[in-house]
């Protein structure tokens, strides 16, 4: 492998060969028990923490030189997380990057899945700021962890209860908790619950790296992921009950962006390369402008 | 269950304990206990402090494991048994009231979250019937309806110690522990406390293992009695005879030092 002169002071993608080693045991070893908590040795990255550190060691473990990145944060490509973290893996594993969600091998996410089905063979990596779903339920990490081992989740129902009980519904919007194989109860990152659906049965792996709280859990493909409902209360995905006000899309997570002072919005969707995919296609929503006018 | 099946199975002990012992080092915790206790009895523990009352209920509540001895439930031996079936127990057929409520309520969440909790944990997945359940338990310990939403750090203690028992005999437990539930309150809630307690543990035959010392509350609550001292069980017997008629030293200077209004 060739190694361009000015990033041969890095090991290929930053973190040295045996913490990569470290990690991919820790990602083996979630992807062989989906939804178990594994504790790794995080290292310090050079961003801060809340940045993605854990997503970054994951990504860096799971790189190859022939892999095809996509870095999004929020849905889009172009905020500063995506746009530092993709330069900073362009820098120190010299791999090809893209926007284009169908092209890329490794894709890292903050808080978005993408609009556009994955398929086999990409990896989806999420960045997690509190990888415990019943954190701010139990603040002790001894109990937290007998909860898990013991399989006794009746808490997590609280929570959703207390949800009902003050605002009429599951309020609950992101960081939707679901159970894993009819085991672990996981929290999929603060995803809206609007994504949660396609967590379940996807032909990807998804891999998710919480580096401050130093933990890595996974879903292998193809498996089972329910959302916690109570019977009468069902689980449902939620979006603004709009269309997209650029490229028209219906059924893709929306954005609300304030243009004014006078009460002025639009909804965007989050998606920014499905969105780019749609009006290239000559799909135009209400403020939307076409092709055939964005020419003139 | 037919007549006879009831007959005979109050006539078995529920929890039968034989030769618990707990020490910490070189001290005592409570040495060589032994007792029986049947379905619908109310047993009293009472000495000073420091004299392993509360050691013992820890120890038989699965809270802590004692060093010697044995302790069967229904027949079977809980301290053989594995943590997921002790804890599975401990939120099915037993429950735990502790002195101060603030150790047995979630406290950031509403009254009706904390008896609901119980439900949940055992699998109930409705949340109608869960409410509903709430409610009917909350009307149960004298709480009024429009306070299910409430937290319960919004409670007076008397209201938060109700709520508790609530919590633990929503799941309708068979044997109830209960730790100095009378702590901490004034005379006339304490009244009422133990007016409650009373007629739901003769509504329900509950099992309870009350410690306590606080002598009133045993003879107004308990069946049996066992008197503690450095560890050790040095009188048991009907709670009225043990009060009236002590036979040990220590019990009666016990029943003398209560003072009289």
């Amino acid at each position: 492998m060739t190694i361009s002169r000015e990033t041969q002071a890095y090991n290929f993608a930053y973190l040295d060969e045996q913490t990569k080693r470290m990690i991919r045991r820790a990602i083996l070893k979630g992807l062989a028990v989906p939804g178990y908590q594994v504790p790794f040795a995080s290292r310090e990255m050079p961003m801060p923490y809340g940045w993605g550190t854990g997503g970054v060691q994951v990504t860096a473990a799971c790189l190859m030189p022939e892999d095809r990145l996509k870095v999004i944060d929020q849905g889009a490509d172009d905020t500063t997380n995506a746009v530092s973290i993709r330069k900073f893996f362009a820098r120190t594993a010299g791999v090809a990057t893209t926007e284009r969600t169908g092209e890329a091998t490794v894709i890292q996410t903050r808080h978005r899945i993408p609009e556009t089905p994955l398929t086999k063979g990409q990896i989806l990596v999420y960045q997690v700021p509190i990888p415990e779903p019943l954190r701010f339920l139990e603040p002790r990490e001894t109990e937290t962890r007998k909860m898990h081992e013991l399989e006794e989740y009746g808490l997590m129902h609280v929570k959703l209860y207390e949800d009902i009980a003050r605002h009429g519904q599951i309020a609950t919007s992101y960081a939707y908790p679901v159970k894993v194989e009819g085991r672990y109860v996981m929290d999929p990152s603060p995803i809206p619950k609007f994504d949660n659906p396609k967590l379940g049965q996807s032909p990807a792996i998804q891999l998710f790296g919480a580096g401050r709280e130093q933990r890595i859990f996974a879903l292998p493909p193809f498996t089972d992921v329910v959302s916690l409902d109570f019977d009468d209360y069902p689980f449902a995905a939620t979006k603004a009950p709009h269309d997209c006000d650029l490229c028209g899309a219906r059924q893709s997570y929306l954005d609300e962006v304030i243009t004014d002072d006078r009460g002025g919005r639009m909804f965007v969707c989050s998606d920014t390369d499905f969105c780019a995919g749609r009006q290239a296609e000559g799909k135009v929503g209400r403020l939307g402008v076409g092709q055939a006018e964005g020419a003139k | 269950m037919t007549l006879r099946e009831k007959i005979v199975a109050l006539d078995r002990p529920i929890l039968k304990v034989e030769g618990l012992t707990k020490r910490y080092g070189p001290r005592i915790g409570c040495v060589d206990v032994s007792f029986e206790l049947y379905p619908g009895e109310v047993l009293g523990i009472v000495g000073e402090s420091g004299s392993g009352k509360s050691t013992l209920l820890s120890c038989l509540a699965g809270h802590q494991r004692p060093d010697l001895g044995r302790i069967a439930f229904d027949g079977r031996d809980v301290l053989a048994m594995s943590e997921t079936e002790r804890r599975l127990l401990s939120r099915t057929d037993w429950a735990y009231v502790h002195q101060n409520p603030r150790d047995g309520l979630r406290m950031g969440v509403s009254a009706g979250g904390n008896v609901g909790e119980r439900l949940m944990a055992v699998g109930a997945r409705h949340y109608g019937q869960i409410r509903g359940k709430a409610a009917d338990w909350l009307g149960r310990v004298e709480i009024a309806a429009d306070r299910i939403d409430d937290r319960p750090s919004a409670f007076s203690g008397g209201m938060q110690q109700r709520l508790q028992i609530a919590r633990n005999l929503v799941t309708a437990p068979r044997l109830v522990f209960m730790d100095e539930p009378t702590g901490g309150l004034d005379v006339s809630v304490q009244a009422r406390l133990l007016d409650l307690l009373r007629g739901l543990v003769r509504d329900l035959g509950l099992s309870v293992i009350i410690v306590t010392h606080d002598l009133a509350v045993v003879r107004l609550l308990a069946h049996r009695l066992m008197v503690m001292k450095s560890g050790r069980v040095v009188e048991q017997g009907l709670t009225d005879q043990v009060l009236d008629d002590p036979q040990h030293a220590y019990t009666q200077l016990l029943v003398s030092s209560v003072l009289q209004v």
